[in-house]
């Protein structure tokens, strides 16, 4: 007797494909790196636990899951509002690195000791040089159907070199004995922390830019080109929607999304600029927004899992006395796990049994 | 009542000062100790030396318990891993690399009663020390090595960041070069990262490419005398002899004993003498030397080596006296004059011989 195995796509999910199986992928993933860390010789259920208690045992463990999901959601939007128009924009960390490196130099050369003056000014900033970097790829391809996958990823390196020129060079601070960073911004140019945390004011810009997204995409004129475009681009056209306008407008806000995500990085956290200040968050977004299935509530949800992981690995390496490569272990098999319990999702595996020839 | 309050302000200033100052012994079984490792510690270099050190203090001191992070980077992210230590019991941080500086001050503001070790930087508080070594002082010695086995007169220097350290190692190293070989020529390909072994094997070919028969590297891992050794070109490492990279073209290594440091400072915080100072020992000391120098390496050079280390040892001469001239041939350092410690810890020009340019 012969089987061979089908693939059908599904069209319609339930309330299993879209709650229950995210869960079951979570679990499948931590009992296989448990497997991994008994090979490292821990008991996994003791290190789960110290993961888990460092992260959320404490208010001061959620506030700092809560500050490294901040970049994420922001530059999450960013590239899912992209990606649902199905616009590969990969440049959202390039598009940090200038809103970061424009809201330096509104502190540079439009100083004001008015905070709310101030950090307009270096909002402002930011928004107008990240959207201007994510136009460069938007405007290429709206004008000569230049790939943006290529464009927006080798703009991250300009733009990445582009600050570490001014923080070498004529930006850097002359009290610093030569080391590369600008001069400590003044208390005006630093965001409002909360409740003694280091929880700023990003947080706000975060949660308004989920509803905003949700709001948009699903309600606005605009939203709706969006979707129609993602959705299928020659159907689009042929309803005499402009791909071109639109690809141009949207990497521009997608851009000074990213961008706004630089400035509240460097005016909530770090105070001044410094080379390598974005751990790789444009990056890190896009994993947010797969993840999240470019659903504005499932960023929120990723970004903060995201941040459980890190500072729970902190929490592995000092009590449990694992290396790193450990913690990345465990990642590496929850993004694993939750992306291929994708596939279920989106196939139906059927086995048949062959007919006769 | 202006003045009165006045008054009262400075003796609170006062008795807080003396207050942050007074660090009472802590018992050894008390003790935890937290390092901040910028790379993974099986990186083979910096972060490795710095582990071998931890390992060291923990023989010396067995009823000390001591954890790290590894690879954490040098941004806001610090911050948590210190905080996460202090949770987690730790009264002693080790932050081992320069761009922690500021989160370790951010940190120790909010904690008063941990004490926080930095390495490299210039910033200090009540509750914050700095420790680094004079490795410009063995860099000068690897370069008297470099210098006399480059025969094109060309030497390679993979260089990590553009920052006054690496500079002055550079510096040190050409002015060696250049005693052993007055023709040598020093060019330097900047990495801007301190671990990224691609890189590090990029530039070194590129190097090679640009007619260097001798590498000298400022990086945290061994790509660079491991590119170099496929390649069959002279090495010096750095951190730690890394022969085992090169085995065949390994020169010598300007090297780190970071355990020296690291059991001074936890003696110090067990014994209750510790107080905020710079520690920024060198050759006398032993907190940096030389790895063992090749057979393939002249006598009469092995001696210069020795002769050379004997007068910065007993402290007659030392690499930046005087005359020493920046690229342009201009005498910076006057014949009779030396730079003081501030001014190489700031050190951001060339000497003559170099190259290539520092990012301005």
């Amino acid at each position: 007797m012969r089987y061979r195995i089908v693939l059908r796509r599904r069209y319609k999910t339930g309330v299993f494909f879209e709650g229950i199986l995210p869960v079951i992928s979570i679990i499948a993933a931590l009992l296989f790196a448990g497997g991994a860390l008994l090979l490292f010789g821990v008991s996994p259920l003791a290190a789960y636990r110290a993961m888990f208690r460092g992260a959320l045992g404490s208010g001061y463990g959620l506030s700092e899951v809560i500050v490294k999901a901040i970049p994420l959601v922001i530059s999450g939007v960013a590239v899912a509002l992209a990606f649902r128009m199905k616009v590969w924009n990969i440049g959202a960390e390039g598009q940090i690195y200038l809103g970061a490196l424009a809201s330096a130099a509104a502190v540079r050369f439009l100083p004001s000791g008015n905070q709310v003056v101030m950090l307009l000014a270096m909002t402002a900033a930011a928004i107008i040089a990240g959207g201007a970097w994510g136009y460069i790829a938007g405007f290429l391809k709206s004008r000569w159907n230049v790939n943006e996958v290529i464009t927006t990823l080798m703009l991250n390196y300009v733009g990445i070199h582009l600050a570490d020129h001014f923080i070498y060079g004529p930006w850097r601070d002359p009290s610093s004995l030569g080391f590369p960073m600008t001069p400590p911004f003044p208390p005006s140019a630093r965001l409002p922390l909360f409740f003694g945390t280091r929880v700023h004011l990003g947080v706000l810009a975060a949660v308004l830019l989920v509803l905003l997204f949700r709001l948009v995409i699903r309600w606005t004129r605009w939203g709706f080109e969006i979707r129609a475009i993602g959705d299928n681009p020659r159907a689009a056209e042929y309803a005499g929607i402009n791909y071109g306008r639109n690809v141009a407008l949207l990497m521009f806000i997608s851009g000074a999304i990213a961008g706004l995500a630089g400035m509240t990085e460097i005016a909530g956290l770090q105070g001044r600029l410094q080379p390598g200040f974005s751990p790789g968050y444009g990056y890190t977004a896009i994993i947010v927004a797969w993840l999240a299935r470019l659903n504005p509530w499932g960023i929120m949800m990723v970004s903060f899992f995201m941040g459980v992981l890190l500072v729970g690995g902190d929490t592995i390496q000092v009590i449990m006395r694992l290396p790193l490569a450990s913690v990345q272990v465990i990642q590496g098999c929850i993004l694993f796990s939750v992306l291929g319990f994708e596939f279920f999702r989106n196939y139906k595996v059927l086995l048949l049994r062959r007919e006769r020839e | 009542m202006k003045k009165f309050a006045l008054g009262l302000v400075c003796l609170m200033m006062v008795i807080g000062v003396s207050v942050a100052f007074a660090f009472q012994p802590v018992a050894e079984k008390d003790l935890k100790i937290g390092f901040v490792y910028v790379g993974p510690v099986g990186d083979g270099g910096w972060t490795y030396m710095h582990e071998l050190g931890r390992v060291d203090m923990e023989k010396a001191f067995p009823g000390v318990e001591s954890f790290f992070v590894e690879s954490v980077p040098e941004g806001p992210d610090s911050v948590r891993v210190m905080e996460t230590f202090i949770r987690n019991g730790a009264r002693l941080v080790f932050a081992t690399s320069f761009g922690y500086m500021d989160f370790v001050q951010e940190v120790a503001a909010k904690n008063p009663e941990v004490i926080f070790m930095h390495c490299s930087g210039y910033k200090t508080a009540d509750n914050v020390g700095n420790y680094f070594g004079r490795m410009y002082q063995a860099r000068y010695l690897s370069g008297l090595v470099a210098g006399k086995m480059s025969k094109k007169n060309v030497i390679g220097f993979v260089a990590a960041n553009p920052i006054p350290e690496v500079i002055r190692g550079i510096n040190a190293f050409t002015l060696g070069a250049r005693k052993s070989n007055p023709d040598v020529k020093i060019k330097v390909v900047w990495l801007f990262s301190w671990f990224d072994p691609a890189r590090e094997k990029e530039a070194t070919l590129a190097l090679i490419d640009a007619g260097a028969d001798v590498i000298a590297m400022h990086a945290d891992s061994g790509a660079a005398p491991q590119t170099a050794e496929e390649a069959g070109v002279y090495v010096v490492g750095y951190n730690n002899d890394m022969s085992h990279y090169a085995p065949t073209m390994h020169l010598t290594a300007p090297i780190w004993n970071w355990g020296m440091v690291y059991k001074h400072v936890v003696g110090q915080v067990t014994e209750g003498t510790w107080k905020s100072s710079d520690i920024w020992w060198g050759l006398k000391e032993e907190f940096v030397g030389l790895a063992p120098i090749s057979d393939a390496v002249p006598t009469d050079i092995v001696a210069l080596v020795e002769a050379e280390k004997a007068k910065i040892i007993d402290g007659s001469w030392d690499v930046f006296h005087g005359p020493v001239k920046n690229q342009k041939g201009e005498v910076v350092v006057k014949s009779g004059a030396k730079m003081t410690d501030g001014e190489m810890l700031g050190m951001n020009w060339f000497v003559e011989g170099v190259e290539g340019d520092i990012p301005k």
